[in-house]
């Protein structure tokens, strides 16, 4: 198939951008949308240019790395799939395909379509985590987990990182990422102890790093990967509320 | 043999790890303040290793090329992790551990190191479940197991399908926490370009700001490279596209020992190749062995039919024909090979030829549809969503891939390669899957080497460097290597050739699969050596690398990885031409039994093939370690 | 105090704000609703007449419609500070974006519903409220009891189709943001529950839809009859 593409191409983060369009022709259906991407940076780079940088790794639909906003939707038209997941069957011969980076201040594009999701990472480190060092566990059998619970928790914890729900979100919300990983945590057992803290501390990070509020719109979640559930973003709220008005400190 | 010294702990078998933690030295915590240690790579062992430091109060720097440390490729396994909890009371204990993946391994894995690895599994399902990992529980609310490759107990210990990314998750927040608390200094986008080596020992690396092109130099009194596998030298793998051999290849180059570069472990279940544009495979569990039957037709002239138009008696399940007795369970090499003779004969299916069936209408007929759906629904979903195939219509196609490198830096007992200071752990050292490795293993390995055996193995070493001021990252020896890393760079940008990184990248990864793949030969070995050097030298000839070298550039990356590739490859082959026998992931074609099968020889090769570098263009030395068995026997496999 | 402030000026605290006083409007809306249905009352002029002067002079709800006003406030001055902030969250907008396949329309305009709101709100307050309180509105007496005449002014301004449309166009405005807000309110609460949140959303599109229908039928009914059409 022939295809069109707009392409966002900017040279660094404080570089002005702009899109550009591509010509690329023999895309079979059966490739998927990164070994198109593969195929037109190997024509720009015969035809002398400098390829499109995006960012990709496991190419399996599990790291998180890619991250292209195609045609108006964050990992394309596909539900529950990664870009690195999404095959060219989806589109027609004589398609014009917009391409664009997730959009967000807390995401400033490093070049062309890669930005820096490092804000994601402050989140974690304020407190998405269980202070266990190591060889302090107790035996894995010693506190039994309901299976509802544990289910619930790892439905959370599925969560990719891939930064969709803030590229499909109007306001750019971080607030299902954060939710999920306040979700895993609050649930098990063994997340307890910080179980106040952590919220107050990851909110505090996710605000400070300038993703907007929750509207509760649902594009999160209907463009999320994995499924992460919007319910997790209220649980969230609660706890945050619960740890700032019953909260000792 | 004075050249090695394995470091391995005199004493019982069982004794040696309990005895060596008892002895050995230990720095204490305000000398930990003064030391700094460098991690490169933040997948399983990488993040495990640099949250645990850490915590003990080291100074740790830790590198990842990705663009945060929860991406390392550890995400993608799915089974399972492997631990002798003996949960199921099913006879389960740290030995039968630790002699399957001997006797897994076909007898090339040291057994100090493999039975310490038994020994630390079931703490590692301790520390996972108290980060939070979300392992799969029955209704009393309690870890469950499964079965996992072939083994006669249920010790694995799973995530949905996504045991990896969860395991890497409890890892990356670990790590996360020390980052937080300031013991781990992280870098992100950073790939490494070179160890600096003072007076003989590791002193620190060269890395790459992926995002600006600087050059910077770190520098740690101990370097700890836990960098994976160099499965992509094959181009297509079910590695990640990043995942590559740059930090070990390096090391290699500054004296650290290559072991068993040609033991590559070839998975049979994967999604076969459907276009020249395809830049990787995508894995599906084995599991899918136990109700699928594997089939092609007879005849060559029936190959272009649709499955359906075949008759029954025109298919040849030639699993069940050649091995009647494991039938479509036989392990994982022997199903790869004879899809690899069967294609090879003509005989395979699909739009390119090189695929069998995986056929489930027999399973669904007897179990319905309902129960494989509850089985395999989610992996039905993902071959349909990468094939457009109905599985539950049509056969699925399968073919192997390559999936996992057992071969990797030498080690010794304490994971410290052959040069002082340099460490590697997890899939980028040799260690402990011999020459093949146990379905669910690799995750434990992992983990095992950063949670549990490196924080005291590396204490030894640092407890002699408590007076040693910080690194100068000054000293000439860092000129020294920067220097060298930009020229390298500079060559690489200014070649201005004709071709494409990929294009010689899968050029290289044609003449692996085809000679240094599944099945290999002297013949074709030699070719595949000769080969590699031409292509190596067109390739620094008529690479074309556009852009700078001073802004994020990831033809730059990618071309740095192939040039490094170009010379793997060349000692993956002289590695497989000088082990005259097959054992696990290795097949020579001239040493098979009388029905055809591998054929060890214990006599000659019950050794580590440890390779020592001379120079660019040369040929390297190969040092050999002698595996001593006192705790098993050698057997042969027999699966007829 | 620090916590207060910093839990309030939190993007979780400011939502909370934002539902407490939406929910709070919510049942203004019911309440001003059902009260306004007087309106269709047979005995029109009189009992709505009664019915305003009750409103304007019953001390409870006086100060009920001053905790209305400042309810009103702080969600205004709340949504904008929050809509100023989610703006800025994405200096760069997206050049294609199919933001419909993924959330309702009402959920992503919630801030131009409420810009029409506000500008409703204005308007019907300067009409009615403003005219009862300091406006010149004639007297009427009923049983020897002197009361203002909103009802002719009511009527006198439902005449013209044009201001009938600005009320069904406003209430069109007040059902989408009612039909997001609602049931977003009490997520934005923390309330989500298997078996409470399905009623909750019901609740909700009754409230959305029944409202501002029961709202709109005073405006056509005056307007019918101001013009002699029943």
């Amino acid at each position: 198939m022939k295809l069109t593409l707009n392409i966002w191409r900017q040279a660094s983060t404080n570089a002005s951008g702009s899109m550009q369009a591509y010509k690329l022709d023999g895309v079979d259906e059966d490739m998927s949308f990164l070994e198109m991407m593969d195929m037109l940076n190997e024509q720009i780079i015969r035809d002398g240019g400098e390829p499109v940088e995006f960012d990709h790794d496991c190419r399996e639909g599990i790291c998180g790395m890619c991250s292209l906003y195609i045609n108006g939707q964050p990992h394309g038209p596909s539900n529950l799939t990664t870009t690195c997941q999404l095959h060219m069957r989806s589109f027609q011969d004589g398609d014009t395909i917009d391409i664009e980076p997730w959009r967000a201040s807390a995401f400033p594009v490093v070049k062309d379509l890669v930005v820096d999701r490092s804000a994601f990472d402050r989140i974690i480190q304020a407190g998405g985590y269980i202070s266990v060092n190591t060889g302090n566990a107790v035996d894995a059998n010693a506190v039994p987990v309901e299976k509802k619970t544990a289910d619930e928790a790892f439905d959370a914890a599925a969560c990719i990182g891939c930064g969709a729900c803030v590229a499909a979100c109007k306001n750019a919300s971080a607030a299902l990422f954060v939710s999920a990983k306040v979700s895993h945590l609050a649930l098990l057992p063994q997340g307890d102890a910080e179980r106040k803290s952590r919220v107050l501390k990851m909110l505090d990070q996710m605000d400070e790093e300038g993703f907007g509020s929750c509207t509760n719109t649902g594009a999160c979640e209907a463009e999320c990967p994995k499924g992460i559930s919007i319910t997790n973003i209220a649980r969230m709220n609660r706890e945050y509320m619960s740890a700032s008005i019953f909260g000792e400190k | 043999m004075s050249k090695f010294d394995s470091k391995v702990p005199a004493g019982a078998l069982a004794d040696k790890w309990t005895q060596y933690k008892s002895e050995v030295p230990l720095v204490s915590p305000n000398n930990k303040r003064k030391l700094d240690v460098i991690i490169v790579g933040t997948g399983l062992a990488g993040a495990s290793a640099a949250a645990t430091l850490a915590e003990l109060g080291y100074n740790v720097k830790a590198f990842c090329f990705q663009d945060s440390p929860r991406r390392a490729h550890s995400i993608a396994a799915q089974g399972g992790i492997n631990a002798a909890k003996n949960y199921q009371n099913d006879g389960d204990s740290n030995y039968r551990l630790f002699y399957d993946t001997i006797k897994g391994g076909d007898y090339r894995s040291r057994e100090s190191n493999v039975h310490r690895l038994a020994e630390v599994s079931a703490s590692i399902i301790d520390q996972c479940v108290a980060q939070g990992v979300p392992f799969a529980r029955d209704y009393g609310g309690l870890l469950t197991n499964r079965s996992f490759g072939g083994v006669l107990v249920s010790r694995t210990f799973y995530a949905r399908g996504q045991t990896g990314q969860q395991l890497l998750i409890g890892a990356y927040s670990a790590l996360s926490r020390q980052i937080a608390s300031g013991r781990v200094k992280m870098y992100n986008r950073h790939e490494m370009l070179d160890v600096v080596k003072i007076n003989g020992e590791a002193k620190g690396i060269i890395t790459r700001n992926l995002i600006n092109g600087k050059i910077e130099r770190h520098g740690g009194h101990a370097v700890l490279l836990c960098t994976g596998g160099y499965g992509n030298v094959f181009f297509l793998s079910t590695n990640a596209m990043g995942s590559n051999v740059t930090a070990a290849w390096k090391a290699y180059k500054k004296g650290a020992y290559f072991a068993n570069p040609c033991f590559t472990q070839i998975h049979p279940t994967c999604i076969p190749v459907s276009g020249h544009n395809q830049s990787k495979l995508t894995l599906m569990s084995e599991s899918l062995r136990n109700d699928g039957r594997v089939w092609v037709p007879k005849r060559k002239e029936d190959c272009g039919k649709h499955p359906s138009e075949i008759a029954e008696e025109d298919r040849d399940y030639y699993l069940e024909r050649i091995y009647p007795s494991f039938g479509n369970l036989v392990p994982r090499d022997v199903a790869s090979r004879a899809a690899l003779y069967v294609t090879n004969e003509g005989r395979g299916v699909g739009k390119t030829g090189v695929a069998v069936y995986l056929d489930f209408s027999r399973a669904i007929k007897e179990q319905g549809k309902n129960r494989i759906e509850e089985k395999y629904g989610n992996l039905f979903e993902m071959y349909q969503r990468i094939t457009d195939e109905n599985p539950y219509e049509v056969p699925m196609r399968i073919f192997p891939a390559v999936h996992y490198t057992m071969g990797g830096l030498w080690v010794d007992y304490e994971l410290s390669t052959s040069v002082p200071g340099l460490y590697a752990l997890g899939e980028a050292n040799f260690s402990d899957h011999g020459a093949n490795r146990l379905g669910a293993s690799a995750l434990m390995q992992g983990l095992a080497d950063g949670y549990f055996v490196i924080p005291y193995t590396v204490g030894n070493y640092l407890s002699k460097k408590i007076s040693d001021p910080k690194v100068d990252i000054n000293h000439a020896a860092f000129d020294e290597a920067e220097n060298a890393v930009r020229a390298s760079l500079d060559k690489l940008i200014n070649i201005n050739g004709s071709r494409t990184v990929d294009d010689f990248h899968k050029k290289l990864g044609k003449i692996m699969w085809e000679k240094v793949g599944m099945s290999r030969n002297g013949e074709g070995l030699r070719w595949a050596i000769s080969e590699i050097q031409k292509l190596r030298k067109e390739f620094w000839e008529d690479v074309r690398v556009p852009g700078t070298k001073d802004s994020k550039n990831q033809e730059l990356e990618k071309a740095g990885r192939v040039a490094d590739f170009l010379e793997l490859g060349e000692l993956m082959a002289r590695d497989a031409l000088a082990r005259e026998e097959s054992a696990g992931g290795h097949f020579r074609e001239e040493y098979r039994t009388e029905e055809g099968e591998a054929k060890r020889n214990d006599e000659d090769f019950t050794h580590v093939a440890a390779w020592e570098y001379t120079g660019d263009n040369q040929e390297p030395i190969r040092n050999v370690e002698e595996l001593v068995f006192e705790n098993v026997e050698l057997k042969t496999r027999s699966y007829k | 105090m620090n916590w207060i402030t910093n839990f309030l000026f939190s993007s979780v605290g400011k939502k909370l704000i934002m539902s407490l006083t939406g929910l709070f409007l919510c049942l203004f809306l019911v309440v001003h609703m059902a009260g306004n249905l007087v309106l269709l009352d047979p005995n029109g002029a009189r009992a709505f007449n009664e019915y305003a002067y009750f409103m304007t002079t019953f001390p409870p709800i006086k100060v009920a419609s001053i905790f209305t006003m400042l309810g009103i406030a702080f969600h205004i001055i709340d949504g904008i500070v929050l809509s100023l902030q989610n703006q800025k969250s994405r200096p760069t907008k997206y050049a294609a974006s199919k933001a419909g396949k993924s959330s309702s329309w009402a959920s992503r305009n919630m801030g131009l519903l409420g810009v029409i709101i506000f500008f409703f709100i204005i308007i019907h307050l300067k009409s009615f409220w403003f005219e009862m309180k300091f406006g010149s509105v004639p007297y009427v007496e009923y049983d020897g009891n002197k009361v203002k005449d909103l009802h002719t002014i009511v009527m006198a301004a439902f005449k013209s189709p044009l201001y009938v449309l600005f009320y069904l166009i406003s209430l069109a405005a007040i059902s989408f943001h009612l039909w997001h807000g609602f049931q977003s309110a009490f997520r934005s609460l923390g309330f989500v529950h298997n078996k409470y949140t399905p009623i909750i959303k019901i609740l909700g599109y009754i409230i959305a839809i029944g409202v501002p229908f029961g709202f709109a039928l005073q405006p056509i009914a005056a307007y019918l009859i101001a013009n002699g059409i029943i």
